[in-house]
């Protein structure tokens, strides 16, 4: 294909570099600096898409981020990205990319049938529709809709890229490098701030690139490139392009995404596809520009009407005629600009311009070079397609109501201005409260929240000398408050074409007898006769008409639709356009990839994992890891074929009956030290501490203030004054703030220092029956006997030459211990303990075995203790002090929690003894009763009973007391199970506790 | 995100700390009697305010102090941070 709209020198794009892709399945060319926009237009494709709603034929409107057709599913090295603006995607080699929401081709569409419908689909179709048969949304209206609608398919497969976060802290922020921004950057990075400039774009300059204007004897591009090559020598610089700060968030934190790779063909080696940076700045500058507005006519979405500032700017950065017959329609001066450029290029423009006789330096320059103008004229409808074939027009009289005789003339592209829109976005999303500007009749920021100021067109500045004057000195004195020096730089002379007030003239009337639709959100097809109808049925608050209609919606955000929008709101409701308002503007500005978002915390990233010290052990011997909070823990050692279920079975029995070892390095450890720590912990837990003897460890249980059991373990007395607190593995982190809570805040008078120890030691615990003789050996020096190492006993000990701390503590409920050594040392006691072992015949457990044997014990652990029960409910209450006040004492008074009946921890065992019971079945008198059946417990744990060679259960059952024999059913909906049991005492095994004293 | 003056570390950004509810409360004093209207105010009833608002923040992956701060809960100006130990005025 021969790219035909393209010129032979105008243009920043680099001819010497010729790339290929593929749209639609036909291969294409363009040149390195195109966008995918500029080269399809090169090649004479208008036709991109189709449109969301009425499927109507979709070309290109803008050429940058306020795009709201050209969104096309692009596919890059293997993958594939839905809502990709082609005006923003740059080129590279073996680009490939499909046009979206047309079935089945761009071409022929069967949803445009919807167009011929679109009396059928007015403002909230969907609302009124599909809203009954109610069992008619999941199954025929919602698919149907997901079907017609939506923009491109997200790829279902797994992201190889990679994206980072970055967190920054500058002096001044500078969003967009137009003139403005270029001037600001400047000025205060002359003066010493740290300044970051960020560009959305890949060329920096913004519409110096555009526009004709000499700055110091240089033109605005030249100027443009000095400032950027003399900024990015400045070590106190940042200068980013293809960076888009898209969020202002509290606190002068602002969000920027930088795409590094997605212009070209395949990310590099150890590079990121995005980067996401968080930068805290001291003094933003937004100098986002503006975009050009559209004037509203009949059929004014059809393919090759498009804004006349992006025909100019394809014409002057991608040397691409976007039609070689052009029809420029203005309301202002800028409409000129446009014609005169495609004029230098040899191609002859006719300008309607719909003010009566405009005089300015712009226009006379048109008129000189003899380009045909027809003022007090307007485009009343365009004809054509897929593509512009021709324009009704009209001379329109001076009160803007009645037009003449339609004419048509032919054209094969319209440019339209309509004047321009700032860009107020972050601005906004700062917290500034807009105001409106009643000259140029659009909003701009006005008091600021934040440290933020606006600055040239985004601020409705729209001469350049104003701008860079203003620029430049807010630039200096910004930079001087921060940096406290003094280094002004010159201000340049600028030339620049003078122009003339713009006309406030926005939407054409329809003439008499015709219906054409007249766009005002092209993403959304949201037509004038949509917001009519809207206000028609009662709709007054602009965002309730904005959701009802979609106008300004979706991921354009009504960069081009929501002025015309409020102007139409505000002329049918007879209020001016400030008392309409607008609505709210939310970040992101422009989308960003989910990708960039989450950075690197994906998947096993998305939290640090911990490994106790004894983790390669394990997984040289076949263990099989459970996540256990942050950290991985054994669930079985898998042997031969065995299964999770066979496994565990071998590894608790032989706990009963010889010895096993489980790494408990997880369990969370506090150190507590200081005079009042005794008083600490009687405060903290539930039972007496004052007169734990030095070298004996107690098991306690403490409570949030409203009663319900926050955490369990042992503490042990090391010295006078020094303690060692164990937590659960889940509840570490949150004890040892509550443990600070209350030493920093309730009682600060209480001498006592807290510090987590967790990965400081590692744990083995080492129970069953044989365990005393495995201790010995392990301690020949130590007296482990019954007198010597009593239960809840501590002592230390020389392992081997290691310095170890022994715990005669247990939770499967055998005779236990607990050994701890420094973490470095784990993985020697580990093999130590094991290598000794084995003449007892040990076997290391998991925490499938250790469930079983303290579930078969009664002993409660996270399942019960699951934040909603009381030291009642899990049999606990003998561990409540009636001497002594505690945290959460007071709450436990409460009538609930007295109540006869209260819930209580109960074993449960099947009839039939076979029957495994699922964890959180509930617990039902009657498994026949009608629904809903009413609940009387449910199942918190379950095992089977290596003591009994059955299932076991634990359960939370109401009246747990007084349930003690009784025959209750389980069921399990989800499982479809009805299971009749059997409520036993939860102490299935060795209830009197004789083990682990023995 | 919050840049939060931690009145032992400066500014850090809010990710550093974790919420700690109304600085306000004050825990009723141990073994005292206490009618349950009052104990109930204090675990459970909390007024939502609109506003300046005293509240607690720790400095969970910083220096782990639990400080008072001065806040606008609509606007989220911070106005003024102190230690654990200093009364609010």
């Amino acid at each position: 294909m021969t790219q035909s709209f393209r010129l032979e020198n105008t243009g920043l794009i680099n001819r010497s570099k010729k790339l290929s892709f593929k749209f639609n399945g036909k291969n294409y060319y363009g040149y390195e600096g195109d966008t995918l926009a500029s080269a399809l237009i090169a090649n004479g494709v208008h036709l991109i898409g189709r449109s969301f709603k009425y499927h109507r034929p979709r070309g290109f409107f803008g050429a940058g981020v306020d795009e709201p057709y050209a969104i096309v599913q692009l596919y890059r090295n293997d993958e594939t990205e839905p809502n990709v603006k082609a005006t923003e995607q740059e080129l590279f080699d073996g680009l490939e990319a499909t046009s979206v929401n047309c079935w089945p081709s761009v071409n022929f569409d069967v949803g445009a049938i919807n167009n011929f419908l679109k009396i059928f689909l007015p403002a909230g179709f969907y609302y009124k529709t599909f809203m009954w048969p109610k069992s008619f949304w999941y199954k025929i209206y919602e698919p149907f809709i997901r079907k017609a609608a939506g923009l491109g398919v997200a790829s279902t497969k797994h992201d190889k890229e990679r994206y980072e976060h970055k967190y920054e802290y500058c002096d001044l922020l500078i969003a967009g490098s137009g003139p403005s921004g270029l001037a600001s950057a400047y000025a205060a990075a002359k003066n010493g701030a740290r300044v970051i400039l960020a560009e959305d774009k890949a060329r920096f300059g913004g519409t110096l690139l555009t526009d004709e204007v000499n700055i110091g004897n240089k033109s605005g591009k030249e100027w443009a490139d000095g400032i950027i090559a003399e900024l990015k020598e400045m070590p106190n610089v940042t200068v980013k392009n293809r960076s888009q700060v898209f969020g202002y968030y509290d606190h002068n934190m602002l969000v920027m995404s930088e795409r590094i790779s997605d212009h070209l063909p395949e990310t590099k080696k150890f590079h990121p596809k995005q980067r996401l940076w968080y930068i805290r700045a001291k003094e933003v500058l937004i100098s986002s520009g503006s975009i050009e507005r559209p004037i509203v006519f009949g059929n004014n979405d059809t393919p090759g009407v498009m804004l006349s500032s992006a025909a100019k700017e394809y014409l002057k950065v991608y040397g691409v005629l976007v039609g070689k017959n052009p029809l420029i329609f203005t309301n202002n001066d800028s409409g000129y600009e446009t014609a005169i450029e495609f004029k230098k290029n040899g191609i002859d423009a006719l300008i309607l311009d719909t003010r009566k006789d405009p005089q300015s330096e712009i226009v006379e320059e048109a008129k000189n070079l003899g380009i045909n103008i027809k003022f007090s004229y307007v485009v009343v409808a365009a004809q054509g397609y897929k593509k512009v074939k021709s324009a009704d027009i009209a001379k329109i009289s001076e009160d803007k109501e009645v037009l003449g005789e339609v004419e048509n003339i032919k054209c094969d592209c319209i440019c339209v201005s309509g004047f321009w829109t700032p860009t107020i976005h972050l601005a906004s999303q700062s917290g500034n409260k807009t105001k409106f500007n009643e000259s140029i009749d659009a909003f701009v920021p006005g008091k600021s929240k934040q440290n933020e100021k606006t600055l040239g067109a985004a601020n409705g500045t729209f001469t350049l000398e104003e701008t860079l004057k203003s620029s430049f000195e807010t630039g200096y004195e910004l930079s001087k408050k921060i940096t406290n020096t003094d280094n002004k730089t010159s201000f340049p002379n600028v030339v620049e074409k003078k122009s003339t007030v713009h006309d406030k003239f926005w939407c054409v009337p329809l003439p008499k007898g015709k219906n054409y639709k007249r766009f005002l959100d092209f993403q959304n097809d949201v037509a004038v006769s949509d917001i009519e109808i809207a206000l028609k049925e009662g709709y007054r608050s602009i965002e309730h008409v904005k959701r009802y209609t979609t106008l300004g919606m979706a991921t354009d955000q009504g960069k081009t639709s929501n002025l015309n929008g409020l102007q139409l709101v505000s002329k049918i409701e007879n209020k001016v356009v400030p008392n309409v308002g607008h609505t709210t503007f939310r970040p992101p500005y422009t989308p960003v990839s989910i990708g960039a978002i989450v950075g690197r915390e994906v998947g096993k990233h998305s939290k640090p994992t911990r490994k106790s010290p004894m983790h390669y052990w394990h997984e040289k011997n076949n263990a099989v890891f459970v996540d256990a909070g942050v950290w991985l823990r054994p669930r079985y050692y898998k042997q031969g074929n065995e299964n999770l279920f066979e496994a565990s079975k071998r590894e608790a029995k032989n706990v009963r009956s010889n010895v096993g070892v489980c790494d408990v390095t997880t369990l969370g450890k506090i150190d507590i030290k200081g005079p009042d720590a005794a008083e600490l912990l009687n405060r903290v837990y539930t039972n007496a501490w004052l007169k734990l003897p030095v070298g004996k460890a107690r098991y306690g249980v403490m409570l949030r203030e409203d009663g319900i059991v926050m955490d369990d373990g042992t503490t042990t007395r090391i010295s006078e004054n020094h303690y060692h607190m164990t937590t659960t593995t889940a509840q570490a982190a949150n004890v040892l703030s509550h443990l600070e809570y209350y030493l920093q805040l309730v009682w600060p008078e209480l001498n006592v220092n807290v510090v987590s120890t967790t990965e400081q030691w590692a744990g083995a615990a080492i129970a069953g029956p044989k365990s005393r003789d495995l201790l010995q050996k392990l301690f020949p020096n130590n007296d482990v006997s019954n007198e010597g190492l009593p239960f809840m006993g501590y002592m230390e000990g020389d392992l081997f030459g290691v310095k170890a701390r022994i715990f005669r503590i247990s939770f499967s409920g055998e005779l236990a211990y607990e050994v701890n050594v420094e973490s470095d040392n784990g993985n020697f006691m580990w093999e130590k303990i094991i290598e000794v072992g084995q003449e007892f015949k040990i076997q290391p457990y998991g925490t499938e075995a250790l469930s079983t044997l303290r579930i078969e014990m009664g002993h409660v652990a996270g399942s019960e203790l699951d934040g909603r029960t009381i030291p009642y409910d899990n049999s606990l209450e003998g561990l409540l002090s009636k001497k002594k006040d505690f945290i959460g004492k007071r709450s436990l008074t409460r009538k609930a929690f007295t109540a006869e009946d209260r819930q209580k921890v109960v074993g449960v065992v099947p009839l039939d003894k076979k029957t495994s019971i699922p964890e959180g079945s509930h617990l039902v008198k009657d498994s026949n009763a009608p629904l809903p059946n009413p609940k009387l417990g449910y199942i918190s744990a379950s095992c089977w009973s290596v003591e009994y060679d059955n299932p076991f259960s634990l359960a939370i059952l109401k009246d747990g007391k007084n349930m003690i024999g009784e025959k209750l059913f389980v069921m399990s909906p989800l499982k479809n199970k009805v299971i009749p049991v059997e409520i036993v005492s939860s102490h299935y095994v060795d209830p009197k506790g004789e083990r682990v004293r023995s | 995100m919050l840049h939060i003056k931690c009145p032992h570390c400066g500014m850090r950004s809010q990710n550093e700390f974790s919420y700690g509810g109304d600085a306000s409360v004050k825990r009723p004093e141990l073994g005292k009697e206490i009618s349950d209207q009052d104990w109930d105010n204090f675990v459970y009833n909390r007024k939502s305010l609109r506003g300046k608002h005293w509240e607690l923040w720790q400095h969970l992956s910083g220096c782990r102090q639990w400080i008072k701060v001065e806040r606008d809960t609509s606007t989220h100006e911070i106005f003024n941070t102190l230690k654990a130990t200093e009364e609010i005025s």
